[in-house]
């Protein structure tokens, strides 16, 4: 049984490791087989980069050598793949090699493309890659006062992060003595503060509280640089003087190319995951059309499962399990103080008051991260 | 006319339906038609709300067996 994962990241990487150690005898006595193509041979550590951007990270903390978390039975290649030739059961990548496969996984992530609104690249600052998080880390830096307003597009990676950045923000100017020069303004898609209402309850009078002012229903649509404007789908305008921005998200390329879902989503099956009309490809992580959050999280999850059920249709010939839809986040809520978002398909989160001990959990985690990837966490 | 494309966010806490549909939006043309399926008493209300504060058309909106089936065409 050849099984062939594409893409490296959060996803792929717990996967290819939780299914090396339960098909180690079969991969031993080569009954099964299990490669992994990736785009790059670094993994970075993304949620990092929300640190990065207030100076709390440093860039090489990021980073760890992709093959180094790796079990030694996973053939490991970076290639990335350019062509999907789902009827034939085989990929063509960059390098101009094939490769067939029994079992595909697609695990290739998510993209901000800032470029779908106008004005946005040239005008925002933005935390979504390790380039941007620096420059809106030395825009930070400069930035004396006025008003800062956040703005999110949608879909995005990491449902936590509008408010995350906001929170912190407030403490990050707080310590640097000038929040009474600073007006914080908040801009939200839907008709509430989150898209989580127990999390958005909780945070409308942190805001309040905070000083932190907030508006809903606002989807951008346009970046007026000249005038410092940033336009609404629904009409209203927010005046910035720095704009903090999540800009909205497509899947890769290389998925719209081969025409697999639209804006590179994948159709997938929330329970079996798989891609639909394709019982031997499976879609996890960020790049499934799935409506559930496009989070580490929830890749780490679908991982466990899929592993579980791919190595029982190894060992039984037949999957074990639904996937349940779990997702665990952390909401970091300052600098010093954290709580979490806990749900699944069935049971929405309830998100308990900050405390130091979760955001020291967190901080932890963001070093324990590498044994999370390596599978043993 | 192409079929009608069905969203189905029910038991979608996060993005949650509202968001899921202007999600899938973004990616669509002027002129298709999507019928989102949602377990979120909240998304009867937010989600006409959203279509007529943006100017899309809502088509039609109703409860089923505790599931909110709300029709709509993109209209730019
Ligand atoms: C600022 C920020 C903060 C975040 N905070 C959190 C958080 O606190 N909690 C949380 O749960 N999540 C968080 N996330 C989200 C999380 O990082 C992603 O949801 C997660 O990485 C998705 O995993 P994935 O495996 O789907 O994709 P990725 O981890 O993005 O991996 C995609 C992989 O595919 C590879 N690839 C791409 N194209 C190809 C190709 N053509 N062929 C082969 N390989 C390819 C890439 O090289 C990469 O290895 C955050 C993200 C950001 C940006």
């Amino acid at each position: 049984m050849n099984i062939l994962i594409v893409g490296g990241g959060m996803g792929g990487t717990i996967l290819a490791n939780n299914l090396a150690r339960r098909l180690a005898p079969e991969l031993r006595a080569g009954k099964a087989h299990l490669m992994m193509l990736s785009a790059s041979d670094k993994h970075m550590y993304q949620p990092g980069l929300l640190y990065l951007a207030l100076g709390r990270m440093t860039p090489d903390e990021l980073y760890r050598d992709q093959a180094s978390l790796l079990e030694p039975e996973i053939e490991f290649y970076v290639d990335p793949v350019e062509e999907f030739q789902l009827d034939q059961n085989r990929v063509k990548t960059k390098s101009g090699k094939t490769y067939g496969y029994d079992i595909l996984v697609i695990a290739t992530g998510s993209r901000p493309v800032p470029e779908m609104i106008p004005g946005l690249a040239e005008n925002a600052e933005t935390f979504y890659t390790e380039q941007s998080a620096l420059k809106m880390f030395k825009r930070l830096q400069t930035f004396q006062g006025g008003r800062v307003v956040i703005a999110v597009g949608v879909p995005h990676k990491c449902p936590m992060a509008p408010l995350e950045i906001t929170f912190m923000l407030h403490d990050y100017f707080k310590d640097r003595g000038i929040r009474d020069k600073v007006q914080l303004h908040y801009t939200y898609p839907i008709g509430r503060v989150h898209s989580l209402e127990n999390v958005a309850k909780w945070a409308t009078p942190e805001f309040d509280r905070l000083g932190i002012t907030y508006e809903t229903l606002f989807n951008m649509k346009e970046v007026d640089g000249k005038n410092r404007v940033v336009k609404s789908e629904e009409g209203t305008e927010a005046r910035y003087d720095l704009l903090i921005t999540i800009p909205a998200h497509k899947g890769m390329e290389i998925v719209e190319k081969n025409k697999l879902g639209a804006g590179g989503f994948i159709p997938t099956d929330k329970v079996k995951l798989t891609m639909e009309g394709r019982p031997n490809v499976y879609v996890i992580g960020d790049t499934t059309n799935i409506p559930i959050s496009k989070a580490g999280s929830t890749a780490h999850y679908q991982a466990e499962t899929l592993g579980e059920n791919i190595a029982a249709i190894v060992k039984l010939g037949a999957p074990v399990r639904d996937h349940d839809g779990k997702v665990f986040c952390f909401i970091e809520c300052g600098k010093d103080r954290a709580t979490y978002a806990m749900f699944n398909y069935t049971t929405p989160p309830d998100p308990k008051a900050p405390t130091k001990a979760v955001h020291w959990f967190k901080m932890a985690y963001n070093k324990l991260y590498w044994a999370s990837a390596r599978g043993l966490l | 006319m192409a079929e009608r494309q069905i969203i189905d966010a029910r038991g979608s806490f996060c993005p949650g339906p509202l968001m899921e549909l202007i999600a899938r939006l973004k990616f669509a043309q002027v002129g298709e038609e999507f019928e989102v399926l949602s377990t979120d008493q909240g998304s009867a209300n937010d989600i006409p709300e959203w279509l007529n504060k943006v100017g899309h058309q809502l088509l039609g909106a109703r409860e089923e067996a505790g599931v909110w089936h709300i029709a709509l065409r993109k209209m730019k």
